[in-house]
């Protein structure tokens, strides 16, 4: 298992002869198994710090630092994408046995554990549809499921339940804990939900607009399991708004409005 | 249709419309029962169906080909893009003097020029394929490690496959719109040929039999590249989308 930091982490982006500074001085620390939800307003580079993380993109200064080696047979972390991240042409299963590509299975036995692995989640009877045949929530779990297969130390997600209904959301919400348990992974989980982020985080990170810095470090003392109903507490609710007061001026700068229009 | 037809054959029977310039259907019918009981036929059909493949495939392969290339490499697309684009627009029929200036009046004139109308429409329809993949994708395949032979063949392909196929049914068409000119032109055999001796020694039935056989070509070589993009791009049948 294995924590890692970012330290004094940035990212600016060259576009067309404009610098974009996108992150700015990130420093924060993530312990092994630990769930760490990252909030911030859209376009903060909530995406762009976990593509950091997961080594997609290189950063233009500062460091992610991990507290292990990274081992030959295993990837450090995996990322769970927002939407588009399952290949149409490929089958459910076909796109759950992509985690093993970069790892020394074969492919019939990347499909055998892939089968396993949606016997899992509930899946298996859907091992030969497309994801277009899909419903958005059972997408996710099958981005879920892959992300899980390539058995990374840190799962990355970057708002997975963002384009599914309410009520789907909270189950899926539910499994992801109960994995999450099972599984004993690392998760740092982006959303911009702020009931969200309380409900699932140990921590909840608060991130600015652009340039992304982090505003604020807000454990979350909740026991676990937790209950959807444990949100509603004083304490938690109190959570909740300092939370909004931060990012409120972020998302009217956002809108162009610099104070409330009807207070 | 059949109404039509009875139409047709009426007044065709009855001198309402020149037979000469439109005879009956069952004249034409004749005609291309004995058209094919001659063995001209099938020997007319080998040869612009050899040209037409042969042509196809030449020009569509090396298409496709570049075009993979140019849609993975940028500097290759700078580099060859200005080319493919002005040569495009050219009706590609004006470039048969060129072609057989280079190639002589043979054979190889006939299949080169088919092969450079197919080059066109597959080379720009396969680098668009491949430029327009989700960068997504590409982003999912580093996250698993996945090699670039890999990411060629599970991704790039696959992903560019339905616009690759749009450019071989364009090719296809043009293809056979290249072949019956080429041959109304330059050759001795082949349906193109036997539609320009028809004009030549003013047999119109004879014609519209040439004609009647190009049509069902067109239609059934569009239907089996039909049924094979089907075959190869299954995910994109719209049948159960939820």
């Amino acid at each position: 298992m294995s924590g890692f930091s970012c330290q004094r982490l940035s990212k600016t982006f060259f576009a067309h002869n404009a610098v974009v500074p996108a992150l700015e001085s990130i420093d924060f620390r993530v312990e092994a198994r630990s769930f760490v939800c990252i909030v911030g307003p859209s376009g903060c580079g909530k995406s762009t710090l976990l593509r950091l993380i997961a080594g997609l993109l290189p950063p233009t200064s500062g460091c992610v630092c991990f507290d292990r080696e990274a081992s030959q047979d295993k990837p450090r972390t995996a990322l769970v994408f927002q939407e588009h991240g399952l290949f149409p042409w490929m089958t459910v299963l076909d796109n759950v046995a992509f985690a093993l590509v970069g790892q020394r299975q074969g492919r019939r036995e990347g499909r055998r554990l892939a089968q396993a692995q949606l016997e899992r989640v509930g899946l298996a009877g859907f091992a030969h549809s497309y994801p277009h045949q899909l419903s958005g929530g059972m997408r996710q779990r099958v981005g879920v499921a892959r992300a899980l297969l390539a058995n990374p130390d840190i799962l990355l997600m970057d708002e997975p339940f963002g384009s599914v209904d309410a009520q789907t959301r909270l189950v899926l919400q539910e499994e992801l804990l109960n994995l999450w348990r099972e599984q004993q992974k690392t998760v740092v989980y982006v959303t911009h939900d702020i009931a969200e982020a309380i409900l699932l985080g140990d921590r909840v990170l608060v991130m600015s607009g652009r340039p992304g810095r982090i505003l604020a470090d807000i454990a979350v003392p909740l026991a676990r399991p937790r209950m959807l109903t444990a949100v509603d507490s004083p304490e938690i609710k109190d959570i909740k708004w300092r939370i909004w007061n931060m990012l409120e001026s972020e998302v009217r700068a956002n809108l162009g409005t610099s104070s409330a229009p009807f207070s | 249709m059949a109404g039509w037809l009875l139409v047709w054959e009426m007044a065709a029977t009855r001198r309402w419309i020149s037979p000469l310039f439109f005879p009956a259907p069952t004249t034409i019918l004749r005609t291309l029962l004995a058209y094919s009981a001659s063995g001209k036929l099938v020997a007319d059909l080998a040869a612009t169906l050899g040209r037409l493949l042969m042509g196809l495939m030449l020009g569509g392969s090396m298409g496709m080909l570049l075009g993979l290339l140019m849609g993975g490499s940028p500097r290759l697309r700078r580099l060859v893009d200005p080319l493919v684009a002005a040569m495009h627009p050219i009706p590609k029929i004006s470039l048969l003097p060129l072609v057989l200036i280079i190639f002589g009046l043979g054979e190889s004139s006939r299949v080169v020029l088919v092969a450079v109308a197919s080059f066109f429409p597959t080379v720009i329809n396969t680098m668009t394929g491949v430029q327009q993949i989700p960068p997504i994708y590409y982003e999912v395949a580093a996250n698993y490690q996945a090699s670039p032979l890999t990411v060629f063949r599970r991704i790039i392909i696959p992903g560019s496959l339905p616009m690759i196929l749009a450019g071989w049914r364009i090719a296809l068409n043009t293809a056979l719109v290249i072949t019956i000119a080429v041959e109304l032109i330059t050759a001795r055999e082949g349906l193109g040929a036997a539609i320009w001796l028809a004009w030549q020694t003013l047999r119109t039935e004879h014609f519209y039999a040439a004609l009647l056989v190009i049509a069902v070509l067109g239609l059934g070589s569009n239907g089996l590249l039909h049924l094979l993009s089907a075959w190869l791009i299954p995910w994109q049948r719209q049948d159960h989308s939820t």
